[in-house]
């Protein structure tokens, strides 16, 4: 009796350490990230007015339906699935053939990865700007495509162009960081499947697509799946590019940087703007369980 | 022994083409940032300065009152909000991986699930919520909801799940309390860990852009990113003040970087991959 008393004790206080300890998360998470979700699915039915206080009317279902009348949400998300399908695969076979090279035992690889490095710790602002520089008319990009005799072209303000000036400057800036995970990853490969593969007379491309590769699924996928939430949510670059408004006519206009104008820039929309915003999260949720679908059946073989 | 040679050769040209790659934009941003005006709207390729200048950076910090304040202002959110993480993620990271209390599970799956919302879908709720608490604009309503991240609460637990049990077993019979085991034993072992996630969180307050969007609204409050854009807006043809502005922004993250670079490769290992 006693003894279960005392073993009661030492729990109840080990419990409340327990609460003490994760206090400070259970209030952050609570008021600014659980709170806010429900808070989120709660304003996407409903048209919300913020003149003077905030008021919600019901509306239902409205601000969802809007979604597949409204002209600049459907070209938003074909921009952004547009830079999905083409940042994705490119930064993630860049990293991989970055890492490869990087693993192969050269002198001064410490020298190539801290360079390669750089992009990854530089602010998007900061990389935006100095690319925007790059991009001018008569900018570094375009003296440096006349001198070796092809077209230039008008990064910043031609339509056709703009997103694709965003796209080579992510793909660039976001390699190396998957670089880095992928170089954990080659670390691990048994030097021995290698030797067998030598053995057997295959050359370093064999050796890199019959070994290297298949090693590296389980990592290329969590590659492909971190590299599709990202892209998804792609806006610092957008803003900053467009001065915010996503033009030249459209063309870099973003599902996250509409969510933002319609909740920030044009009033009584926030409703709709969190419905956008949900919409987006099922989209980025049904895309990953895809890529593990596409995952899981590929390697059924 | 000449076709290793070859191999070897051709992996280095690879390697080099790369890293001018990478180099090139930061290179000329940099010596655009010390180059005149003149010499910017003239558009000739040249990575060294005709006449070298420190005028553009004079401008930003002498004549642009508000960049030291932005600098500041970065510096104030960055610090604070990493100290408050380090802080609240290991203690967190502790109870999940040690403590036994009800619903320790239900929180660490809670926490496992917030790392999958994106955070655009919490970004208007956390609107109005700071509206309503008078927050918007202030650096506190940049650092408190900031001061956690579910991805470090999972990574220091990752670690003290696998930390040695002796020592703190031996601690509290030396009659260490709780807390006194978890300031004086625990954390300071978990220096590596510590180390690798201040980088990664000192960076994305620093770097942070959307956040500040649309919490700050007085220029006076602005942080570095939102300076540098109005900056942009400011001196639309000023190429030189941006860039130099731009490497003012990068120099912090980079000293830190050299500082701190094999912690840095083990938290990326840590966070992603395994």
């Amino acid at each position: 009796m006693r003894n279960s008393r005392k073993f009661s004790k030492r729990m109840l206080r080990e419990a409340g350490q327990g609460y003490t300890f994760m206090f400070p998360v259970i209030f952050t998470l609570g008021l600014f990230v659980i709170g806010p979700i429900l808070y989120a699915i709660y304003l996407s039915f409903n048209d919300v007015q913020l003149l003077g206080g905030t008021s919600y009317e019901f509306v239902g279902l409205e601000n969802f339906k809007e979604i597949f009348s409204d002209y600049r949400a459907q070209v938003s998300l074909k921009n952004t699935i547009f830079y999905v399908a083409i940042v994705v695969p490119s930064q993630t076979i860049l990293a991989l053939v970055l890492a490869a090279t990087l693993n192969a035992g050269l002198k001064g690889q410490k020298f190539f990865r801290i360079v390669y490095f750089l992009p990854t710790l530089t602010s998007s602002a900061v990389l935006t700007l100095i690319f925007m520089w790059m991009y001018n008319q008569n900018g570094l990009i375009n003296q440096l495509l006349k001198i070796v005799g092809l077209p230039t072209y008008n990064w910043i303000g031609d339509p056709a162009i703009a997103l694709k000036a965003i796209m080579i400057m992510n793909i660039w800036a976001t390699a190396p960081f998957f670089m880095v995970i992928y170089l954990a990853a080659l670390q691990d490969i048994p030097e021995s499947l290698y030797e067998a593969a030598e053995l057997d007379g295959a050359n370093a491309i064999q050796k890199f697509w019959f070994i290297t590769v298949p090693y590296l699924k389980p990592v290329t996928s969590f590659v492909v799946i971190m590299g599709i939430i990202g892209t998804f949510q792609l806006f610092d670059q957008s803003y900053i590019f467009s001065g915010g408004d996503g033009g030249p006519n459209n063309s870099t206009l973003t599902v996250v940087l509409l969510i933002y104008q319609y909740a920030f820039k044009s009033l009584g929309t926030m409703g709709y703007a969190a419905a956008l915003a949900i919409a987006l999260a099922i989209v980025i949720f049904v895309a990953t369980i895809i890529q593990r679908k596409f995952d899981k059946e590929e390697s059924l073989y | 022994m000449r076709s290793f040679n070859f191999k070897k050769t051709l992996l280095y040209v690879v390697l080099c083409i790369y890293a001018v790659i990478t180099l090139v934009p930061f290179l000329w941003a940099l010596s655009s940032s010390f180059k005149t005006l003149e010499e910017i709207v003239r558009g000739t390729i040249s990575f060294i300065p005709e006449n070298f200048t420190l005028n553009n950076y004079k401008e930003i910090f002498v004549n642009q009152e508000l960049f030291p304040r932005w600098l500041l202002n970065s510096v104030i959110i960055g610090v604070i909000g990493t100290a408050l993480n380090l802080l609240f993620n290991s203690m967190a990271g502790y109870a999940l991986a040690r403590l036994r209390f009800p619903g320790r599970k239900s929180l660490f799956l809670i926490i496992l699930a917030v790392l999958m919302i994106p955070m655009q879908v919490t970004m208007i709720p956390n609107y109005l919520i700071l509206k309503s608490l008078g927050w918007l604009d202030t650096y506190h309503g940049m650092i408190i909801p900031a001061m956690v991240n579910a991805t470090f609460i999972f990574m220091m637990r990752q670690f003290f799940i696998n930390f040695p049990k002796e020592l703190e077993e031996s601690a509290a019979l030396d009659g260490l309390s709780r807390f006194g085991i978890f300031f004086r034993i625990v954390l300071p072992l978990a220096k590596p860990a510590l180390a690798a996630q201040a980088i990664f969180v000192f960076m994305a307050l620093w770097n942070d852009f959307m956040r500040p969007l649309i919490i700050l609204s007085s220029p006076e409050m602005f942080t570095l990113p939102l300076g540098l854009n109005s900056f942009k807006g400011q001196f639309i043809s000023y190429w030189n003040y941006i860039m130099a502005a731009s490497m003012v922004f990068t120099l912090p993250v980079l000293v830190i970087y050299m500082f701190f670079n094999r912690f840095f490769i083990k938290g990326i290992s840590f966070t992603g991959g395994k």
